[in-house]
């Protein structure tokens, strides 16, 4: 075998100012820092970003899929929280 | 999200025969819904184990890819030559990290990939079992092999499962410009004295076929593919994928007064595509076997890089534990 256990980290990428980081993909390394020079030789030779966060994926609190109807359901019957849900009469405007 | 926080096995064990049926169901027309599916999601044990198996097998390919192309860093004829391989050489090692990484979803180490290719478990695309003999080949290897690439991963982007299919849109984004620039070196050689032609033809002759067997056995023959279809893992069979290369591709060798190696090559103008001569099976599965030109000297390279990178890999993970203690000191 090959003997070496980097941790795994998650690259979250801003393509450019005014957008938010977005997952990438991942990279193994050994600390912080060689994960940040790994996630930008992997994942931005093409200019592809302005600034990455790593973190390491065992710090990611997710949702567990098979539970995602009954997490997400409460705010599926809340239609009026839409705005168009509310009825407004003909001819006003501007609102 | 590439992390792999749920233990599927032991959620497995917990279902029942007659739960599993009804997930099957459930995964089955989540996938004919052409819904993605992610790494935490359920899924069939058969669906996992074949990704796995694609996607390391995919990612293995682009590291040993690096070989045949590395060979001529060195001697690239001119510094923008040198520039664009360097750049092309890296891509397909990225490739490899990307491909690794949507592998790791789905349950396997990189150790345990990493393990099964050194010890020639894991098998990699013939195609690098072949010697890149001279310059000409680096045109060829880009054209033809980049470009045999090109036309089954473009399918594989709309694939089922997120991380692969991600994993694969970033890949043939890059893609393209390593197909164009071995044109341009055909290209080039057929503008240049009657020797630079005739080795480019030399070269076209010796990668035409490997290129046709990277597309993989005849459909009669392919084992997976009709599970693989069901599953949208695969969208379009073997053979329909190397109809269309032999189509576009042709055209772009008689562009530049280069001649396709098949005897049985001609345009069916009814049927609007090219008919071609029977691939020679016998050598796909013998190179398969390990028995091509270059297969045990491609492994014995990739085994000698890694224990050359031993003391790197251990001595990052020394520097790592020391900076920890001291912080946490």
């Amino acid at each position: 075998m090959t003997n070496y256990d980097w941790p795994l980290y998650e690259v979250f990428i801003r393509t450019k100012a005014g957008l938010s980081h977005r997952h990438a993909g991942s990279v193994h390394a050994a600390d912080d820092e060689m994960a940040l020079n790994h996630a930008h030789d992997v994942y931005t030779r093409r200019n592809e970003g302005v600034s990455i966060w790593v973190v390491r994926s065992s710090e990611i609190v997710a949702s567990d899929p098979a539970e995602s109807d009954a997490f997400f359901e409460p705010a599926k019957d809340k239609i009026y929280r839409h705005p168009t849900f509310y009825e407004i009469p003909d001819g006003v405007e501007n609102i | 999200m590439y992390t792999q926080g749920l233990d599927q096995k032991s959620a497995e064990n917990e279902t029942s025969m007659a739960d599993e049926g009804v997930a099957a169901a459930s995964f089955q027309a989540r996938v004919d819904a052409e819904e993605k599916i992610e790494a935490k999601d359920w899924m069939p044990e058969a669906y996992r184990r074949t990704l796995i198996r694609q996607i390391s097998q995919h990612a293995h390919s682009e590291i040993i890819g690096m070989q045949p192309e590395g060979n001529w860093l060195t001697r690239a004829p001119t510094l923008r030559r040198k520039s664009i391989l360097l750049a092309k050489v890296q891509d397909e090692a990225g490739h490899g990290h990307y491909l690794y990484g949507a592998a790791e979803t789905l349950g396997i180490s990189r150790d345990e990939m990493v393990g099964d290719l050194l010890s020639g478990k894991a098998k990699y695309s013939s195609i690098f079992n072949y010697p890149t003999l001279t310059w000409a080949d680096i045109g060829a290897v880009g054209w033809l092999v980049d470009g045999a690439a090109i036309m089954n991963q473009i399918p594989l982007c709309r694939c089922s499962y997120g991380p692969y299919s991600r994993a694969m849109v970033r890949v043939c984004k890059e893609e393209s410009f390593h197909q164009r620039q071995g044109y341009e070196i055909m290209v080039e050689l057929t503008r240049g004295s009657d020797e630079q032609k005739a080795m480019a033809q030399d070269a076209l002759n010796r990668w035409w076929w490997p290129s046709l067997m990277m597309f993989g056995p005849s459909d009669i023959n392919s084992s997976h593919s009709a599970q693989s279809m069901a599953w949208k893992i695969k969208r379009f069979s073997n053979d329909e994928l190397r109809q269309k290369f032999v189509d576009v591709t042709v055209p772009q060798a008689t562009a530049i007064g280069l001649h396709v190696p098949d005897v049985d090559l001609q345009y069916n103008e009814e049927t609007e595509h090219y008919s071609f001569g029977e691939i020679d099976w016998q050598e796909f599965q013998n190179v398969l076997a390990g028995n091509g030109q270059c297969n045990r000297e491609r492994m014995q390279t990739r085994r000698q890089a890694h224990d050359n990178g031993r003391w790197v890999r251990e001595a990052a993970a020394a520097y790592a534990k020391k900076h920890s203690n001291r912080a946490a000191a």
